[in-house]
């Protein structure tokens, strides 16, 4: 039985609701909005006296140079590197964890501890391991190689690490999702004759649309932030620096917060942008497929 | 009904607390008995500042206190972490442990205080010339000279008869030497990387500013040897293969394992090699760290700390005193004695206990005498960060296309412009 909505109930629940987002504009719009103010002037707290508005100037400054399409490039290559091999990782350790019989607690929760991991730890971790001289890697593969000092193995490096820690994430996302896929779905296909691998990538997967795009949403825009495990790991040598890395630069190290404010406004445009192309892109297809 | 009055008596005993806590602090603000002053410094792992500022606090008679406020290791967390508290005006910080290329950056934002006249001439007095110079800006000192530190020549006198006096000498020999020859210096892309650029570069003649430091000087011969210098070393097969990735401290643990023959390095690392490498310690020689020319003595990086009072500090009086005190010598006695810290007084070099602690004093002195200071800006992160980008890693440096690409970053650094 449903009732009819009280309006004075309903005034009820929007007043309830004041708090939330009076703190969420207090901590989400106003400091974007002050980066956003503090991105038109120039403003250096080590010359607080010569702070002035210079319009879109440090836009221009970040947008013609080398070192934020650099910066941008490698983001993306590490991003796009770790996120999709956790997809395939995450899936296939999402299905373990799926039809594991046995020990189905020890399994899942010891598929856990990676994430449960501090970032800097991790990435300390991995950087030992690859060390040529305390490290474990290079006896096991039989070579000599200082893998962070040159720029593909440190961009492996980095990439390995991120998929070590954040893999589970995918597979928990990705684990709620199998569960959603109805057992006499998968029982009539069986029926009608279809094989493991089709019933997978016919039936599963396309009813997992939904789950699979906020699992790669939610990584692409997490990774795309990367600053911890670069920062631990090679603190942007190698031609291994981020956006993130390069808004730290201009703000902490420089102290030039106009520069720096303008850095972050970008990376946030982009973040932006990233949402929008999969709740774009993939959303109509979600919806086209569930017209069909 | 039971679990509610439980609650609430928790709830209650809580809130006593809290009240009490509340009033034993508010007791103590009315009354300060000697005012506190608050010195952040890096930690130094061996207590000698912490019995400095001790030392220093009973002296005074009760006018004050110094507490130690631990900062990290790492030259550049230790500025991330004092800038941000300066820039918000924090009433906090009373005495600031500088690292000498803070200098004209703190001075010029107004954060911390010129020394008066009278203060000034007593922290000078009997210092080492280039320790006073790094804590000097636009004519007027800003901090007291408290230790410093500066880079030597170390290598093994059972395989090198007589330490090489030039870069070129060393690397031939180092390649002579074969698979043992391996030179350890800094490479990896930081402030030691600069560190090494502004040394070689002052041997070779140049600079990297001009006299003002208000414009970049980088002298087109001495530059292009630097850099020429810098890519023979990192193609010779007697750089160590992890040049691009190396610190003082990767240097220092190579060199313990014996399988180097010579390194630059500053001098902990001689305690460092007798209490872990005794037997490469057995065969560890000290030079002077080598010229760019035979005729001209090599000229190396000075570095240290210096002690500044914040501009934002309640008591600026007691914390110049404070800091004057901390800084004279008994509390350098200390700092070398314990901690291994070199000295910015220069009778101190010949007191017998600084002279067990560093049996190379007399070189030391020396190169201290002659030592370079970094460019002396506001600018100076940036500035560092233009160098230390521009040449790692050092196997790519292309002597004639750096030395222009080199001053094009260093003038874009000093107007403050763009990323880098």
């Amino acid at each position: 039985m449903r009732r009819e909505p009280d309006p004075s109930e309903e005034r009820l629940g929007w007043l309830l609701c004041t708090p939330a987002v009076l703190a969420m504009l207090l901590v989400t719009a106003y400091p974007l909005l002050y980066a956003l103010w503090l991105s038109l002037f120039r403003y250096d707290l080590r010359f607080p006296d010569e702070r002035a508005f210079v319009g879109l100037a440090n836009y221009v400054h970040v947008l013609t140079s080398g070192v934020w399409w650099e910066s941008l490039l490698n983001t993306l290559v590490i991003t796009l590197g770790s996120v999709a091999l956790e997809l395939v990782l995450g899936m296939s350790l999402a299905l373990v964890m799926h039809r594991v019989l046995f020990l189905r607690r020890t399994v899942r929760t010891s598929v856990l501890v990676p994430y449960a991991m501090i970032t800097v730890v991790a990435a300390l971790a991995w950087k030992f391991a690859f060390d040529p001289v305390t490290g474990f890697v290079n006896p096991w593969l039989g070579v000599e190689r200082a893998w962070l000092t040159e720029t593909w193995s440190a961009f492996l490096v980095i990439i390995l690490t991120e998929v070590w820690k954040t893999t589970p994430f995918m597979a928990l996302l990705l684990l709620a999702g199998l569960t959603q896929v109805p057992q006499d779905l998968l029982d009539a296909a069986r029926v009608d004759g279809a094989t493991a691998v089709q019933r997978f990538f016919r039936v599963t997967l396309p009813l997992m649309k939904t789950t699979l795009m906020v699992a790669l949403l939610f990584r692409t825009l997490d990774a795309f932030r990367i600053f911890d495990t670069v920062f631990v790991q090679t603190r942007g040598a190698q031609g291994t620096e981020t956006v993130s890395m390069v808004g730290y630069h201009a703000l902490v190290t420089r102290l030039n917060l106009g520069l720096g404010s303008a850095v972050s406004v970008l990376i946030f445009v982009c973040v932006i942008l990233i949402a929008l192309l999969f709740v774009k892109g993939l959303g109509t297809r979600i919806r086209r497929s569930e017209e069909v | 009904m039971a679990r509610w009055s439980r609650q609430s008596r928790a709830l209650t005993v809580a809130m006593a607390l809290l009240y009490a806590l509340g009033l034993l602090n508010g007791c103590g603000r009315e009354t300060p008995a000697t005012p506190v002053l608050h010195w952040y410094v890096f930690d130094e792992p061996s207590g000698a500042f912490a019995e400095a500022a001790r030392r220093c606090g009973e002296t005074s008679g009760g006018a004050y206190q110094v507490v130690l406020e631990p900062l990290p290791a790492d030259a550049d967390q230790q500025r991330e972490q004092l800038v941000r508290r300066l820039a918000a005006g924090d009433k906090d910080l009373d005495i600031l442990g500088m690292d000498v290329i803070w200098t004209a950056e703190f001075a010029q934002a107004g954060w911390i205080l010129p020394w008066p006249e009278s203060a000034a001439a007593s922290a000078k007095r009997g210092r080492l010339g280039s320790a006073v110079e790094s804590a000097t800006y636009r004519g007027r000192l800003w901090a007291a000279p408290f230790t410093t530190n500066i880079q030597l020549l170390w290598y093994r006198t059972d395989r090198v008869s007589s330490p090489p006096r030039t870069w070129e000498a060393m690397i031939g020999l180092a390649e002579s030497l074969g698979e043992q020859g391996t030179i350890q210096a800094q490479g990896e892309r930081y402030e030691g990387l600069t560190v090494f650029f502004v040394s070689l570069l002052a041997s070779a003649g140049g600079s990297v500013l001009d006299a003002e430091g208000s414009a970049v000087a980088l002298e087109e011969g001495p530059t292009r040897e630097t850099l020429r210098i810098l890519r023979r070393l990192a193609d010779s097969p007697a750089s160590d293969p992890g040049l691009a990735g190396a610190r003082e401290d990767q240097a220092r643990l190579a060199f313990e394992s014996g399988g180097s023959s010579f390194m630059l390095n500053y001098t902990y690392v001689w305690p460092s090699a007798r209490a872990n490498a005794p037997a490469v310690a057995a065969h560890m020689g000290w030079a002077r760290w080598p010229a760019v020319r035979p005729d001209r003595p090599s000229r190396v990086t000075i570095g240290g700390i210096n002690l500044g009072v914040a501009a934002f500090s309640p008591h600026p009086d007691l914390a110049l005193q404070a800091a004057g005190c901390i800084a004279s010598v008994p509390g350098q006695r200390l700092a070398a004695a314990r901690g291994g810290l070199p000295p910015t007084t220069e009778a101190l070099y010949d007191d017998p206990q600084v002279r067990e602690t560093f049996p190379f004093a007399d070189l030391l002195r020396a190169t201290l005498r002659d030592a370079v200071q970094r460019p002396k800006t506001p600018l100076y992160s940036d500035v560092s960060l233009a160098i230390s980008r521009t040449l790692h890693p050092l196997d790519a440096i292309d002597p004639e296309r750096d030395t222009a690409r080199l001053r094009r970053k260093i003038e874009r650094a000093l107007r403050s412009e763009g990323l880098l």
